[in-house]
């Protein structure tokens, strides 16, 4: 079985994993697990996109 | 409930082992049963996905620096390396773009079971507050 993602696609499946384990693992009350989960899948969807419009913006 | 704090004996690391061996595995001596079971759905997703989309699981003996340091990496995973070593996973040449991404992926789901692992072990010894509803 062989998956093929698009670059996007792979970028909101890496984010949501990788939030819900620093989620639980650098927090300890459910309520700051959730908020710091879902700061650190912002920021990581957010990174990605603001990395590639400064890619597009320099190659263009 | 059950006292599950260990400050000494063999047993004090007996979480960091189960959670290195198998994603979540710690959080359940801990009797932390919601955050094993998304520990291990996520770390599990993780490295499956990346062996689906060809990635590259690193091998002992890899000879350059790189190489070697994927592979301690890898090693994170646990019985999931063992099973891709054992089952020959992750070793097809890399031919789709997405490819490189599943090999990070594998690395990456490697070292957050390490994290899931330590943090498991610090809530054994009662280094990490418990903060239990979850």
């Amino acid at each position: 079985m062989s998956f093929e993602f698009s670059h996007f696609a792979a970028v909101l499946l890496f984010a949501s994993c990788a939030s819900v384990v620093f989620g639980i693992t650098q927090r300890t009350t459910t309520r700051a697990m959730v908020r710091y989960g879902v700061a650190c899948w912002v920021s990581f969807v957010g990174v990605v996109i603001v990395a590639s419009w400064l890619m597009y913006l320099v190659r263009h | 409930m059950a006292d599950t704090r260990k400050s000494s004996g063999s047993a004090v690391s007996l979480a960091l082992l189960l959670g290195w061996i198998l994603p979540g595995a710690g959080h359940l001596l801990t009797r932390h049963w919601i955050r094993a079971l998304l520990l291990f759905l996520a770390i599990t997703s993780l490295w499956w996905l990346g062996i689906a989309m060809n990635g590259h699981l690193y091998m002992p003996g890899g000879g350059d620096p790189l190489s070697i340091l994927g592979f301690v990496g890898d090693l994170g995973s646990g019985l999931f390396y063992l099973v891709g070593y054992a089952g020959g996973l992750g070793r097809g040449v890399v031919q789709v773009a997405t490819a490189d991404y599943g090999t990070k992926f594998l690395v990456v789901a490697s070292l957050l079971n390490v994290i899931a692992a330590v943090d498991a072990h610090n809530l054994r010894i009662g280094r990490k507050p418990d903060g239990r509803s979850l």
